[in-house]
């Protein structure tokens, strides 16, 4: 069934994207992300504009976080004072995001810096997480013990100033690297059209020392409220947000994230982990080998506007 | 200065008189639908464009072979053509052309090719075919069309071919009989939404005998062109509602697949 999207400006199969959707949420609910990483590349690649992939996948993870922080919060795993310290630095990083996408979109290079930060990013959280992975694995085989990798103990964030005790994660933290840990989220959450739940989590793990009980609740809840900003500032700046889109998205990716939860239930937490690497692995190097291939057409024409309304 | 100034205005008269030539002949047109709407699950249509040439007692009585050309206008915005090179060993947008108030929908048909009607002088003059089409480029500070062959003019025309948005078809009109004519307009999917204009020109043995215009309007209808409609002109209204659709898909999906 073909169905014209308003704001992509093509007309697009809505079982193929209700597919991606869905197949996006399996993949979601298995390793507890938001899965804007996958969305938007898969987006892109079957033809829809950078930029509004982008913009309409924000308020799809929008959708997705947000039943995924009702059931965390049910389950009283959201710290809620954490959050809104992260919220703070989220809401300025993604003001920052969205003013630096309409900035790059008038120079006529966002889809270069899109498809050059996912290939950065990704192949670099990808490679660390497979190797993590692989260590994790290889040690359990030889029958030692599977603990989590403990860095260096980060005196000097422990040194900060304006210190804060968060009750229900129990740490008690300086508020300055929290609120940089949400900036930066936010940031390039805006600029990627991801929830960034794949690099918060590991941040707060491993830099905040926030404990595993609360943290991907907390996560959930900065992931929801930079997402629906984002949404927002979109829509005002851009006008680029597809809501068909984003609709038939959310539809397709809540319904596949329950069964890939359930699936992901079944895997042992290192492969899980080493699958995930690879995943993100993937998609980087996808990114990459589009922009160093010869393109198909060296010629690309946008619309600047005058056209009357 | 004083006396010479009636003159000039004789002059002029005399000018204008002479340039409205004496019609012989009369086009007489009319498009199959003046206002076409497009709905959601368009996936393209055609207009017919029919005509009849009329002759009066002034037609020398030996001619009779007509060549029409039919050029049809869409709605004009600006565009930037951009092209890529390879900079540090990827493939990066570098130079740029932006392209004036040019139309959104550009199709040129004929009965013969045009240079059997005209010649390249003539094409030039009466912009017949997409390479004689004035596509008016900012470069630097002035403003310009180029040769046909400048590489961002052709990869502008070969790219909005692609989509059928510009279109030369050398066949497409036909003569029913020596005078009465028709032509199809093809409208592909993305066809964009305004108002279109269509000109008729009539030429006999190579030189443009008259012209006619005529205009159709594209309108988009239904629940899509809403949204559009509403993400341009209330952006934060969409905003708002796109966000609150987002929550409320999220809370439902938590409420139908609760496990505890």
């Amino acid at each position: 069934m073909q169905l014209y999207l308003p704001i992509a400006d093509i007309p697009v199969n809505v079982f193929l994207i209700l597919a991606m959707g869905a197949a996006v949420g399996f993949v979601s609910g298995m390793f507890g992300i938001g899965g804007g990483f996958l969305m938007t590349p898969l987006l892109i690649f079957v033809g829809i504009a950078p930029a509004v992939a982008v913009a309409s996948v924000a308020s799809h993870i929008a959708a997705s976080s947000f039943s995924g922080a009702i059931s965390y919060w049910r389950r009283r795993a959201i710290d809620p004072l954490l959050a809104a310290v992260l919220l703070v630095g989220g809401t300025l990083g993604t003001t920052l995001g969205v003013w630096t996408f309409t900035f790059l979109r008038s120079l006529g290079q966002l889809d270069l810096m899109i498809a050059l930060s996912y290939v950065i990013l990704l192949t670099t959280v990808g490679g660390l997480m497979f190797w993590e992975g692989l260590r994790a694995m290889l040690r359990s085989r030889r029958g030692g013990a599977v603990t989590l990798r403990k860095p260096g103990s980060h005196g000097w964030i422990h040194g900060l100033p304006l210190k804060l005790r968060f009750k229900r994660s129990k740490i008690y933290l300086s508020v300055i690297p929290v609120v940089v840990v949400g900036l930066v989220i936010g940031f390039i959450g805006a600029v990627m059209g991801i929830g960034g739940g794949f690099i918060l989590v590991p941040l707060m793990i491993y830099v905040l020392r926030v404990p595993t009980s609360t943290v991907i609740g907390t996560s959930m809840v900065l992931t929801l409220v930079t997402m629906v900003f984002a949404t927002m500032l979109h829509a005002v700046t851009n006008h680029l947000v597809d809501a068909v889109l984003a609709l038939i998205l959310m539809i397709g990716g809540v319904t596949g994230a329950q069964f890939g939860a359930r699936a992901g239930q079944k895997i042992r937490g290192e492969h899980l982990r080493l699958l995930l690497g690879l995943l993100v692995l993937a998609v980087g190097i996808r990114f990459a080998v589009e922009l160093v291939i010869r393109p198909q057409d060296l010629f690309s024409i946008r619309e600047t506007g005058g056209a009357p309304p | 200065m004083r006396s010479r100034a009636p003159l000039a205005i004789v002059g002029l008269l005399a000018a204008s008189l002479a340039a409205v030539p004496a019609h012989a002949e009369r086009l007489i047109v009319s498009v199959s639908n003046h206002r076409v709407t497009v709905t959601p699950n368009y996936s393209g249509g055609e207009l017919v464009l029919f005509g009849s040439v009329e002759k009066d007692d002034k037609t020398p009585s030996n001619r009779n072979n007509y060549d029409l050309v039919v050029t049809v206008s869409g709605p004009r915005a600006d565009m930037v053509t951009r092209r890529k090179e390879r900079k540090f060993g990827i493939w990066i947008n570098t130079d740029s052309r932006q392209f004036l108030q040019v139309p959104g929908y550009l199709a040129l048909f004929s009965n013969r090719p045009f240079d059997e009607i005209a010649s390249p002088e003539v094409q030039r003059r009466q912009q017949l075919g997409l390479n004689n089409v004035l596509l008016m480029q900012r470069v630097g500070p002035d403003f310009a069309d180029v040769v046909p062959n400048d590489p961002f003019r052709s990869a502008f025309v070969r790219l909005r071919s692609e989509h059928g948005l510009y279109r030369e078809a050398t066949s497409a009109v036909t003569f029913l009989t020596p005078t009465l004519f028709r032509t199809g307009i093809p409208l592909p999917a993305e066809v964009p939404i305004g108002t279109y204009n269509v000109e008729i020109k009539l030429f006999s043995d190579g030189a443009l005998v008259t012209k006619t215009e005529t205009a159709f309007e594209i309108v988009k209808v239904g629940f899509e062109q809403f949204v559009a409609t509403t993400a341009r002109q209330n952006g934060l209204v969409y905003g708002l509602v796109t966000a609150f659709m987002a929550l409320m898909t999220g809370w439902m999906a938590s409420i139908v697949f609760r496990k505890d």
